[in-house]
């Protein structure tokens, strides 16, 4: 069992390793609470940009109370957990955005118009991009302004490290905590919007009223901090590794902070927030899903891909912003970054 | 404690039909006779030991009972090394099945002929398409069941082979898969049986699309190259002699479901194609778009896109139009005097095509996919043929061609029948000059 409970003190002890030693790519972020507004990233030499929303720090209770209709287990015990200030992506991160990474299209785009890379191009070209996928990863759903699917997670937290490299801000996917609060944005209901599935139909896309498809995104109404297709549409890769008995591993009586399960296997990593393909139950703020080997049943290549979630129709994901940028030491220690476990091992150049 | 065994709904589908498929499997009685060793196991050879070949393996090897994967072959030596250790990877708990041992492990250009030497019942084809026939005819003349990728040739010599070899097969009651897992998709059967019963009247039109991003890049640069012959064969999708150019290797799903609503193969066609993305030299010689209209004999079109352009409208998809209404076929949805959609279980394809080869091989019953397989390939052949030549091509025309595109000679010092100028740039097609017949 490799879940980590990351206390106070341990936090604060790396907090003083990180003012000795600062990364230097984003060692200028000031990491006050008063730069929490909301701003626009432009991807750097695209058409193509994003808005994040400010999520400010506080604490709540995580999962479920026993009473809670359609509760699971593995939604409790509640339990207090302390978050740190960051920013959220007002949408699930879109073709528009992925698409750049996964095909090269910034890079495309300096050919064609012949111009220099930046130094932050320089980084981002760095970092590694996904094979070609083998079929259309759409499904025939659709493109610009859709939300992108069917990345396994160790895709998504790479798109995270490309991201980040290219405008100069950290980026990466939220733990499921984080998740979780900024869905409840302050409620304590079964949806950030109440209790009553009848409300579902104006907030959320689901299997009742999708047309069994993704929807383009901000279409809906979106919770009370902002953030749009929280419940449904498609459901969002966090960092954690899921545990059905995870919660019970905090005390009750004092916040946990910064809880997180590090993954060391491929599956099953938490996917959160429910989908198109999801009956309502599935999209309560408290509701946790998670991946396993049939997200990727169809790929019929040995090894499969470490990029494709083949059959994952029903999974993308939405970055964050960390206020305060980890350390190097913290991305390592809690292994932020895209490390793939030894039973999903990359084959470069992966034919069809 | 699982809180929710079934995620969403297809994830729930998708596993009750897992079980239902081996349940089904398991009420077949076994036909020992069909096995020279006289164990009831069916030992498999795979020669091709790339990615998809060992997928198929695996596949092979997941579902059908006593099914054993003895020996392995691939023109290089450490894909066939690396080949067992892969599978047994894949297949957990039942790596036991992986029985091969170096003295049944084979590389170079005969690879295939050991394996299929090597006393196993049933071949893998899963190298480039460009060797199908080859290997296909050797396997048939030995007498061994066959499963092989689509497609399984890249020109009009490479269909004829297949063709007679088939006719062989069929007369040894050999057992031959072809790797179009369509017609074992539950959606698909359920949709086309439903258009053949006359859903939407009678087709008048098709649509048919692979347009995506394209594929994997070419994992050899030309500067490292160590031989000619090696270079191509690495990077064998850019290569016409190896995978018939992308229409052929990929669009062929489509245009064979388009063959299939319609109970026949097209008479003749026309197009244009080019190649406008994939421009570097290390993309040898392919286009990367193509644009069809293949004709049948009753007058009705089949218009065909396939692009290899990342950033443009992309659909994998196959539709048909009829005289009572339309068809979103890939998506099983029919729009004509009644709506319908299919909605059931919808098990795995690839491991699908495998279960059913294997309980045919089990049974003795018929089975024999080989001339479809054959008949798909010339229809993207002939797609190919109009694009790259720009004039109108006729299935009896493009079927009597002899036009090989295959080396005469295969070693690794040989010349493969294309090469570079001292750049690395290979000649591409030019419309209204190349010649195809």
């Amino acid at each position: 069992m490799l879940s980590l409970r990351t206390s106070r003190f341990v936090l604060q002890v790396l907090a003083c390793v990180a003012a000795v030693a600062p990364m230097a790519a984003f060692a200028a972020e000031p990491g006050k609470a008063a730069d929490m507004q909301p701003y626009v990233e432009m991807i750097s030499g695209t058409d193509v940009k994003f808005e994040m929303l400010p999520i400010p720090g506080g604490e709540f209770l995580m999962g479920s109370p026993p009473a809670e209709a359609d509760r699971k287990d593995d939604e409790g015990p509640q339990h207090p957990v302390k978050v740190d200030p960051f920013w959220m992506g007002k949408h699930e991160v879109t073709w528009n955005e992925y698409d750049i990474w996964s095909f090269n299209l910034d890079i495309k785009r300096r050919e064609l118009e012949k111009k220099q890379p930046t130094d932050l191009d320089k980084g981002a070209d760095a970092v590694t991009r996904p094979t070609k996928p083998y079929t259309d990863m759409t499904f025939g759903m659709g493109q610009r302004g859709f939300p992108a699917i069917c990345m396994t997670q160790h895709a998504a937290k790479k798109y995270c490290e490309w991201l980040s490299a290219k405008t100069g801000h950290y980026y990466r996917l939220p733990t499921e905590a984080e998740w979780e609060y900024a869905c409840r944005a302050g409620t304590t209901t079964k949806y950030s919007f109440g209790d009553d599935d009848a409300d579902l139909d104006d907030y959320a896309w689901h299997y009742g009223n999708s047309n069994e498809k993704y929807q383009k995104v901000g279409l809906k109404k979106p919770n009370p901090w902002g953030l749009h297709d929280i419940h449904g549409n498609v459901a969002e890769w966090c960092l954690d590794k899921y545990e059905a008995d995870f919660y019970s591993k905090f005390p009750l009586d004092k916040p946990a902070v910064f809880p997180l399960c590090i993954p060391n296997t491929e599956y099953p990593r938490v996917a959160r927030g429910g989908s198109w393909d999801d009956d309502p139950p599935a999209l309560r703020s408290a509701a946790r899903n998670y991946s396993t080997d049939e997200w990727k049943q169809q790929d019929p290549q040995i090894p499969k891909s470490v990029w494709y979630m083949t059959d994952a129709l029903q999974v993308g994901f939405r970055v964050v912003r960390p206020l305060k940028t980890p350390t190097v030491e913290e991305r390592k220690t809690l292994q932020l970054d895209a490390i793939l476990p030894s039973d999903a091992r990359e084959k470069a150049n992966r034919d069809q | 404690m699982d809180p929710h065994p079934s995620t969403s709904r297809r994830d729930f589908l998708k596993t009750s039909s897992v079980a239902a498929v081996g349940a089904g499997l398991a009420q077949i009685s076994l036909q020992s006779s069909v096995y020279a060793s006289g164990d009831d196991s069916v030992k498999i050879g795979l020669i091709g030991a790339g990615g998809r070949g060992t997928g198929a393996a695996s596949q092979a090897l997941s579902v059908a009972p006593n099914a054993k994967l003895t020996a392995v072959g691939d023109i290089f030596e450490n894909a066939a090394q690396a080949a067992a250790s892969n599978i047994k990877g894949a297949i957990g708990d039942k790596a036991s099945r992986v029985t091969v041992t170096p003295e049944t492990t084979f590389s170079g250009f005969d690879a295939y002929k050991k394996v299929i030497e090597s006393g196993v019942d049933l071949v893998i084809l899963a190298t480039p398409p460009g060797f199908r026939p080859i290997h296909f005819e050797y396997a048939v003349n030995a007498g061994k069941h066959v499963f092989m990728e689509k497609p399984v040739a890249v020109d009009s010599v490479g269909v004829r082979m297949v063709l007679a070899a088939n006719e062989i097969a069929k007369q040894k009651k050999l057992k031959v898969g072809v790797g179009l897992q369509r017609h074992h998709q539950v959606g698909y059967l359920e949709t086309i049986q439903r258009l053949k019963d006359g859903a939407i009247g009678d087709i008048l039109a098709l649509r048919v699309y692979w347009n995506g991003g394209g594929v994997w890049d070419p994992r050899v640069s030309w500067e490292k190259k160590t031989s000619e012959m090696e270079y191509q064969i690495k990077n064998w999708y850019y290569y016409n002699w190896l995978s018939g150019d992308h229409i052929n290797e990929q669009h062929i799903h489509n245009l064979d479901v388009g063959c299939w609503v319609k109970g026949k193969y097209p008479v003749k066609c026309n197009g244009m194609g080019g190649r406008q993305f994939r421009t570097d030299k290390k993309y040898g010689e392919i286009f990367d778009h193509h644009y069809v209209e293949y004709e049948f004999d009753d007058g009705t079109i089949m218009y065909s896109q396939c692009r290899h352009i990342p950033n443009c409208w992309n659909s994998v998809s196959e539709h048909a139009h009829g005289s009572k209404g339309t068809v979103d076929i890939s998506g099983y949805k029919i729009d004509g005097a009644e709506k319908w959609r299919y909605r059931g279980p919808n098990p795995n394809p690839y491991q699908v095509e495998h279960d059913d080869l294997h309980a045919a091989i089990r049974s003795g019953a018929e089975y024999n996919e080989g001339d479809n397989g054959a008949y798909s390939t010339m229809t993207a052949i002939m797609g190919r043929d109009a694009t790259y030549s720009g004039q109108v091509i006729n299935w009896d025309d493009a079927m009597k061609s002899e036009i090989s595109l295959m080396p005469k000679v295969f070693s690794f010092d040989a010349d493969p029948p294309v090469k570079a100028d001292a750049e690395g740039r290979y000649p591409v097609p030019m419309p209204g000059q190349t010649k195809v017949l």
